[in-house]
Parts: C-alpha cells; structure tokens; sequence
C-alpha cells in the first residue's frame, strides 16, 4: 500500500502578507485555495515569494497579522510546523547526517512514538517503494544526490503527512536527474493522491506536475491556471513571457488586419487599440513557396534539431521571430522566407 | 644539491625540537626517578620522590582532577546552550558577545585573578573554597568550549536541519536531543578534553586564586620547585605528565578530521 493513510485536506490562505523583520515586503496580501488532494505548483523567478508562501502553509513561518491559513477549514496559523502534520522536503534535503537512511526515514514515526515493529515495517515499505532497499543502513554521506533526494521524499512521506510540500527538490541535480526524478514524483504523487504543493523556478517542471500553476511576481499572484490555460492564455506579459518562448510584433490594427513591419495579418477580432500582438512560436508556420502570404522576412539563423529547424527570422523588429519548423527544407541564413499566423494564437496583453 | 639542503636544514630542525622539548621533559623525568640528582644517574633508579609526591600533593591532585571535571560541567551547561544562541541567532549583538567571551584569554590571567579578588575577595566563605578557583577557570576555558562546539555547528546547515526534523513533528527538546547535540558531538568532545587540559594545567590565575587549603596540581608543582628537593619537583612534573598525556593523546585523535567521502551517481 503508498496510501497516506491520512484524508487529503484542503489548504486555504487568506490574505496572507509577509514582511521580514528588516522592512522587506515577501509577499503582498494572498488568497488561495488549494482543493484536497491537487498538486499545485508555485513558479516564479528567484525572490518573488514562492517559497515563502510555502514556508506559511508548512508553518515555518507566520503571516503578517490579519493573515490565515485553514486545513479543512480549521485555523493552523499559529501551529508550529511539528504540530500541522505536513511532509516536506527540502532543497538541500536536511537530512539528518547523524543517522542512517533507515533512521532518516523512521525519525518522524519514532517522534509520534510508534511501536518499534510498525516503524521498521513502515521503513521497509518506503525503502521498497523508492527502491532504495540496499541503502537501509548507509550514512547520509555515503550517498550520491539522487539517493538523497529519495531517502528525502521517503522521509516525509512515512509519517503520512496530511500534505507534502516540496521546496525546489529537484534544484540540486543535474539535468539528467532531474528528468528521470520528475517521472517518479510525478507517478508519486498520483499514486498517493496527496494534497501537494511544489515550489520551482523551472517552468517544464510546473507545466510536467501541475494539477494547477500559480505563477508569482514580485510577492504577488500574477496567475492561476491549469498549465494549458496558462500557457495559451496567460494573464499579463510576466506570464506570457516567462512561461515558454513569446514572439513579439509590434504595428496597428485597421479593417480587421494587423500591419507590422513585415506586412499584414489578417485577423477579423482584432481589437482595435492593440499595437503589440504575442504568439507562440508554433502558431507561425514558414509557407510554401507560391502560397499566398502577407508576412515576409529573412532568416537570421536556422538551427536543424533533427525533428524539426528552430529558425531565428529577421521581420524589421528589437527581436526576431522564432519559428520552429518541421518541413524538409534546407535553411540557410539570409534566406526570403514567407509566413503564416494562426490568428487563434494570437494574443493582446 | 638542493635536495640535501632541505634535508640538513630538517634535520636541524627536528634536532632543535628534541633539544628543547624531548631533552628537558626526558631529563626531567629522569631526574624525579634518581636517587640523587647531582650524582647522577649512577646513584641509581628510584620511586621514593614519586612516593613522597603523591603524600605531600595527593590532595593537590585530587583538588585538580575534581576542579576540571566540574569546570567541564560547568561550560558544558553554558557553553554548549551558548554556542547554539550564537550559531542561530547572528546579530550584531551575538557577534558582540563572542567576541567578549574570548577576552578573559586574551587578558593575562593575572589581571582576571586580581580583579575577582578585588570584587568578591570579601565573601570569606566564597574566597576560601575551591569554587573561587572554578569561577576562574570557567572564565578562562569557557571560550574554548563554546568555540569548538561553534565551530561544528557553523558547518552543518543547523537551521534547515532542525526545519527538517520540525516538519517530522519534532518539537524544540526533541530536536536539541536528536539532531543538535548528536551533530556537534565532535565538536563537544574536543571543547571538553580542551577544558579539562587547560582546567589542569592553569597556572596563572590559580596561583593569585589559591589559599594553602586549596592547591592545585600546577601550584603544588611550583610550590615543589620552589621549597623542596629538586627530585621531588621532577617527580611531581612526572606525576602531572601521567595525568596530562593521555588527555593530550585523545585530544589529537578526536581532532582529525574524518576523510571527506566521494560518491558518484548511481545509474540507474
């Protein structure tokens, strides 16, 4: 059995501020409601309160006065973090250097003072299901990154913690790692239907675990979305910009067409005061040669990646367009090329 | 050629170090086993100066012995708390008072003495126990034991640490049991037998703290020196190696670091 024996509980946090002793404003006053059982991800840059949100709801740290956090209702703000029964782990992990993987791991089950017999059981069960068995009796030391990243996730885990959060856990590995890691606390999480809350600044690893994405700036919510809607439809440029790659015109709008340097789009909705349209770098297609088209321009750069070209196309704008290309066509640099919009794609912010 | 240039330059040196400190300590020792000293060795071996130290000092010994143990006691009980204050909490005001506690062994320990006579010479009752000499002492070997405890402490990520056993459910006492103190277990080991060496040999301040009622080893020694044969002095100085060296010994050990260990990925 991976359950957690525990219900999954429903996490609620209003207006939630927190300002640091020296005068630093973390977080701007926050509403959030994480439903039981979802895995939500806090992305951000470095410094825009992520992690500090998450260090509220783990009781780590208090919100300024005014602020709450509910468990299912119930107030938790003035629990410390030993009394909200929350798994977490760390980004450098915390393991205790003083003990084995096996004592690691059954350090909180000794804490709530659990027979014995039933903690070995429950270490052996979390050791198996991380498949980290031979490593029961190994020091802290003695183990390689992903290892400790394992024995971390199987810590706080086997006190079927009410939640689990996780504060940038894959940070600290290499890209390799990371990849094959991320499957396993992914398939994790499914299977233990826990309430889970995911700190990262990695935007593939937000899109790849998120139930939902709540995208930070500055201390505060620029978005929350499932990781479609957030992609396809962010909420301001922040968002748009952070998540993926966004190209970039800029031009008017008359008679339902957009012109922009490199020509027209035409585009029925178009709302008349845009002056600058965003779109994916799959919504632009380079066209065949003799199809009609109103945009031209010339290729900066063409990169072959084997499925397809990432080109770097010059249209008269501060950046150029990046077009990922999927037809059999040799590129070359200074090339005319055509293009073509899907005007479902684009997006006015 | 170079090479043998080195070598005579070490030489010399390693012959330096034997002729001021394996020479004197070997001849002193020799000196407390001879039956006459100023006859020479021909006068032949003997333990009746090592006899005649342990009547006249034993009870400098044991006063020395007890006095570095409950010195021990006492920074354990305030240094180890005191080191995990300055360790947590780095304000300009811990920073302050590390600083302050590490005066009383910068100060000749004659200026310490004086001035805790000065303050406290009136209370009889204080002046004339052995606590007088342990406050001084305290004073004196408490910097070392916070700093060596401070030092491992400073190393590990303590805060993250106790954040970790915290989010297990491990309220303060449980975390200071399990994680803090095992943690600095190194650290504490070493500050203590730091403590207890400097307890037993302090000189300085214990020869102004002193009453005749209260004679510690190192005064005794002095006092041996200064009265008596010059055997007996050698006997006592062999009698506080006895104690002394292996205290020294588990020192150097504890103080090795461990091999850093390198692990690779496992591909897996």
């Amino acid at each position: 059995m991976t359950d957690t024996g525990n219900k999954p509980v429903s996490i609620a946090l209003t207006n939630c501020s927190k300002t640091f002793p020296d005068g630093t404003r973390a977080l701007e006053p926050l509403d959030l409601a994480i439903h039981a059982g979802e895995t939500v991800v806090f992305l951000g840059p470095s410094g825009c309160g992520k992690t500090t949100t998450l260090r509220i709801i783990a009781g780590l740290e208090e919100p300024d006065a005014g602020g709450k956090v509910l468990f299912d209702g119930v107030d938790v703000t003035h629990l410390p973090i030993e009394q909200r029964n929350v798994g977490m782990v760390f980004q450098s992990y915390a393991l205790f250097p003083n003990m084995t993987v096996a004592g690691n791991i059954g350090y909180g089950l000794k804490i709530r003072k659990v027979p014995d017999a039933q903690i070995k059981a429950r270490v052996s069960e979390m050791l198996a299901m991380m498949q980290i068995t031979r490593l029961a009796d190994r020091r802290i030391d003695q183990l390689s990154g992903g290892q400790r990243q394992r024995v971390a996730l199987a810590r706080a885990i086997a006190v079927r913690p009410r939640a689990l959060l996780l504060d940038e856990p894959l940070t600290a590995l290499d890209a390799k790692l990371r990849d094959t890691l991320r499957l396993e606390i992914d398939s994790l999480l499914r299977s233990l239907g826990i309430t889970a809350i995911y700190v990262t600044h990695d935007q593939a690893e937000a899109m790849a675990l998120g139930d939902r994405i709540v995208v930070m700036e500055h201390g505060r919510v620029a978005q929350i979305g499932k990781p479609r809607e957030i992609y396809q439809r962010p909420a301001t440029r922040f968002v748009a910009e952070f998540i993926g790659t966004m190209n970039r015109l800029t031009g008017s709008v008359s008679n339902g067409t957009f012109t922009c340097k490199a020509g027209g789009i035409a585009w029925p909705e178009a709302p008349s005061s845009a002056t600058e349209i965003l779109f994916r770098p799959e919504d632009i297609r380079v066209v065949e040669s003799g199809e009609a088209t109103g945009l031209k321009g010339t290729v900066a750069a063409a990169f072959f990646l084997g499925d397809r070209t990432r080109l770097f196309v010059d249209v008269g704008e501060a950046q150029p367009l990046v077009i990922e290309s999927t037809a059999r066509r040799d590129f070359s640099h200074g090339d005319r090329v055509g293009l073509a919009i899907d005007p479902r794609g684009l997006l006015v912010l | 050629m170079k090479r043998r240039g080195l070598f005579y330059l070490q030489l010399g040196f390693t012959l330096l170090v034997c002729a001021f400190l394996v020479v004197p300590v070997f001849l002193s020792i020799m000196a407390g086993l001879t039956v006459n000293y100023f006859v020479g060795i021909e006068s032949g071996l003997t333990l009746r100066w090592v006899m005649e130290v342990w009547n006249g000092y034993r009870d400098t010994i044991f006063l020395s012995i007890g006095l570095s143990l409950a010195c021990l006691a006492v920074t354990l009980v305030i240094g180890v708390p005191a080191a995990y204050v300055l360790a947590k909490r780095q304000t300009a005001l811990t920073r302050a008072l590390e600083e302050m506690l590490v005066l009383p062994v910068a100060v000749p320990g004659l200026a310490t003495a004086l001035a805790l006579i000065v303050t406290y010479g009136s209370l009889s009752g204080f002046r004339t126990s052995w606590a007088f000499i342990l406050v001084g002492h305290v004073l004196f070997t408490l910097p070392f034991m916070v700093r060596s405890v401070l030092a491992v402490l400073s190393a590990i990520d303590l805060k993250t640490l106790e954040e970790g056993a915290a989010s297990l459910g491990a309220g303060f006492w449980p975390r200071f049991r399990d994680i803090v103190l095992p943690n600095c277990r190194q650290g504490i080991l070493a500050g203590s037998l730091m403590v207890v060496t400097l307890s037993m040999g302090e000189f300085n301040m214990t020869w102004l703290l002193h009453t005749p009622f209260t004679k510690t080893l190192p005064v005794g020694l002095a006092d041996a020196y200064a009265s008596l044969r010059l055997e007996i002095g050698s006997a006592y100085t062999l009698v506080f190696f006895l104690m002394i060296m292996p205290l020294l010994l588990a020192l150097q050990a504890f103080a090795k670091p461990r091999p850093a260990k390198f692990v690779a990925e496992d591909a897996e």
